[in-house]
């Protein structure tokens, strides 16, 4: 092609090029070139309008978790992209591929304090992958193709773009053959030899080994790979909370998750095991605890495709730089026979019938939403969950979208996860409240054939649900809603319980009928008060052509347990019982 | 804290030093000096940062992150040539202008500019002589100093050779960790 093309038509066909379908932003000043080209690929590129910048950099991230393709935000200059600046956050601590396109002013005016102009890469550096200013047109086509990349491979991670109004307005004949040019950059993928027959080793040695997995089994698609290695090795194993879907949980190898809010046994079977095999996890501290007491009879291995991330909370013997589908697979290649493998079989069987009896000992998932305590409640926050369990086993064909607080916690603890990588959707590294209503945007977009649920709390719910407008607008019927409602930013709530006195400080929380505000927004709206209520008003959702919003007013002052305190041992873990 | 010498190949990009600095600024360790200049290739710079730090391995690594990092090592107990070099306006009347001269030729410094008052010495050398000619000229009362920072190089074959990152591409990727 050796058209010329404006700078903001190039963009346009840079992200067609690279496979971009749909891209989730806001218009404004700066960025209107682009608007003006997109409009002539609107058949190819499709623009989801939302109703605030944050709520299209979570729908992007939506899209992005979902799928594990590019999601694609944009903004305008100054408000618009300090707008974009949480979900890129959270998209650099969950290694989200997400390309942020911002619109900058006039090259001519930069630095001079133009109208909306605000320093976007300087802002983004340390909560971006990579970043670019760019001042011409003729860049464009290659910074757009290197972004992408980057953006997509290694440890995936979000990229931000800014560009200048005359450059998107410029023309020129752009040069799509230049070739990807990153001396610094050459993620390893395939694991070193060595360091793989060691870690071997270790496991078949091994009395009491352990496998954790987490994000980087689903970014790389290792799930199968991680099911045979686990099955061959009779190792149990143990899912993080971006783990949850790397493991099916009713394999009788599956443990649960660990941490903060994981099970007793989880965090037994840590602090006693000698090998501990990490997949794609980086120890964040809510998995380990005070690090220092972290797992302190095992000897490490810990694959990640990020060195940087190996030695970083915790000590290790084993490091392995790769991809964890590549480093499973290697590892199955190296496999002895099954009969060399009997010691470690039998081992393996002992501690998983010893982890067996300490989950029976303590509160596990199924007396956790049956106990006693919540029984004589109107609407225990937990039969919402057992209700939710019933409704996907039967129906299947739904992803889990969750925002950040307790609820979230119990949709880890109690739901079921069955349904394999990216059916559960949330943001964990940086716990942003309103993640999830704009998150679930991208992933039904993505997924038009599943049933999207979204599990809220009344606190996160009411930091984006303007986004139901969005919603309604692109015409989306494929998002349910269930508002977890305490009237409590609740998660704050239980710590100032536990340990403040129940000073409720700043955690009392009023909000809308959100049945009647969602009915304002055209949904279908919903109010259920008590347990008898839950169940049919689930399956009137799913039945409804069309989003529907349900607000639980459950019990309000519950706790989720157990919990590990704050710079703890996870093995010192609070349970019902103990707690208050 | 032990003092780090780290030696780095950069692309030489606008905004790859604020990266740079940033992400050793995140984890609130200072920068005694940077010393930043053009390597043997146009497109590579090099940079020597001295920085007081405990976890000087784990910067490194995350140094790597940066895509415009090509390579970084931290060369503090490696065998390596080290300088610095110093410029200084003395406060230098007629009368002990000899005295200064002589300490110059002790030191190797250079004198490069004389005014009706002062005199501007530039002395390079270990930043350990460097240090000791200033604190030796201090009592002629400096007016103005500037020092360059340290800029490091490994003796012998090993070392940070940028011409092998240009063009054909096979370049380093961040070290495994053992
Ligand atoms: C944007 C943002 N602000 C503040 C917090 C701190 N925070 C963590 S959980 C929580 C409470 C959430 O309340 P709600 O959404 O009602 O959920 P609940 O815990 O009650 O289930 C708060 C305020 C956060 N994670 N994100
Ligand atoms: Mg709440």
């Amino acid at each position: 092609m050796s058209q010329e093309l404006t700078g903001a038509q190039i963009m346009c066909e840079a992200l067609i090029r690279e496979g971009v379908e749909v891209m989730f932003g806001i218009p404004g000043g700066a960025i209107m070139p682009f608007y003006f080209a997109m409009w002539e690929y609107r058949d190819r590129l499709r623009h989801v309008l939302c109703r605030h910048e944050q709520g299209a950099g979570h729908a992007a991230e939506g899209y992005a978790r979902s799928t594990g393709r590019i999601g694609v935000c944009i903004g305008t200059s100054g408000p618009g992209v300090t707008n974009l600046v949480t979900p890129v956050a959270d998209a650099m601590m969950d290694s989200t591929p997400l390309l942020a396109i911002c619109g900058q002013v006039g090259s001519h005016v930069l630095g001079k304090d133009a109208f909306q102009e605000t320093d976007i890469t300087g802002i983004t550096m340390p909560i971006t992958k990579h970043n670019y200013l760019v001042k011409n047109a003729s860049e464009l086509a290659y910074v757009f193709k290197e972004a992408i990349y980057i953006a997509t491979t290694g440890r995936p991670g979000p990229v931000l773009i800014d560009i200048t109004k005359d450059a998107m307005q410029k023309s020129c004949v752009p040069n799509w053959d230049r070739k990807l040019d990153l001396p610094g950059y050459k993620p390893t993928y395939q694991p070193n030899r060595k360091q793989l027959r060691e870690a071997l080793k270790l496991l078949r040695q091994a009395r009491k080994p352990l496998i954790i997995a987490g994000n980087g089994v689903i970014m790389a698609g290792a799930h199968a790979e991680l099911r045979h290695f686990a099955e061959r090795l009779r190792l149990p194993v143990i899912t993080t909370l971006h783990g949850i879907g790397a493991f099916p949980e009713e394999h009788p190898l599956s443990l649960g998750m660990p941490g903060m809010h994981g099970w007793v046994h989880c965090n037994r079977a840590i602090q006693e095991c000698d090998v501990l095999f990490n997949i794609g996890g980086r120890f964040d501290d809510r998995v380990t605890g005070k690090a220092s007491t972290f797992a302190p009879n095992a000897k490490v291995i810990h694959v990640d495709i990020d060195p940087s991330e190996i030695g970083k909370n915790v000590k290790v013997d084993v490091p392995i730089v790769a991809d964890a589908r590549m480093a499973l697979q290697a590892l199955l290649d190296e496999l002895p026979v099954k009969e060399e493998l009997a010691d470690l079989h039998a081992h393996a069987s002992d501690w998983m019938e010893y982890i067996r009896e300490l989950q029976d000992k303590h509160q596990g998932k199924q007396q956790y939403i049956n106990r006693a305590a919540v029984q004589n409640m109107a609407l225990p926050p937990h039969d919402v969950y057992a209700a939710l369990n019933r409704h996907i086993a039967e129906r299947g064909n739904i992803i889990v979208v969750t925002d950040v607080g307790q609820h979230q916690m119990w949709a880890a603890q109690l739901l079921d996860w069955n349904a394999g990588p990216r059916s559960h959707i949330t943001s964990g590294g940086a716990a942003t409240m309103g993640f999830s209503v704009p998150a679930a945007l991208g992933v039904a977009i993505a997924h038009p054939d599943k049933t999207v649920w979204v599990v809220c709390g009344d606190g996160g719910f009411q930091m984006t649900n303007q986004e139901m407008a969005t919603i309604i607008q692109e015409g989306i019927k494929n998002i349910k809603v269930a508002v977890i409602n305490n009237g409590y930013l609740g998660m704050v709530r239980q710590w100032q319980e536990l340990f403040e006195n129940k000073r409720y400080s700043g955690t009392p929380l009023s909000g809308p009928n959100f049945a009647k505000l969602a009915e304002a927004y055209y949904w279908k709206g919903m109010t259920v008060e008590h347990t008898n209520q839950v169940q049919a008003a689930i399956e009137e959702a799913q039945a409804t052509n069309g989003p529907v919003l349900i607000d639980f007013r459950v019990e309000r002052e519950v706790n989720v347990f157990p919990m590990v305190p704050q710079n703890a041992s996870i093995g010192d873990m609070i349970t019902e019982n103990s707690g208050a | 804290m032990k003092k780090h010498t780290i030696v780095a190949l950069v692309q030489d990009q606008p905004g790859v030093l604020s990266r740079v600095i940033g992400l050793i600024r995140r984890r609130g360790y200072n920068i005694e000096s940077l010393a930043v200049g053009h390597s043997e290739q146009p497109s590579i710079s090099r940079l020597t940062i001295v920085v007081e730090s405990t976890q000087v391995e784990q910067v490194v690594k995350q140094l790597y992150r940066l895509i415009e990092v090509i390579k970084v090592s931290d060369v503090t107990d490696d065998p390596t040539v080290e300088r610095e070099m110093v410029l200084l306006k003395l406060h230098a009347p007629i009368s002990v202008r000899h005295e200064i001269v002589a300490m110059c030729g002790v030191f190797d410094a250079k004198i490069v500019d004389v005014g009706s008052s002062t005199m501007i010495i530039e002395m390079s050398g270990t930043p350990s002589k460097v240090q000791n000619f200033i604190d030796t000229i201090r009592s002629y009362g400096i007016k103005e100093m500037m020092r360059t920072g340290r800029i490091a190089m490994v003796r012998g074959s090993r070392g940070h050779n940028a011409d092998q990152y240009v063009e054909s591409g096979n370049g380093a990727t961040a070290p495994v960790a053992n």
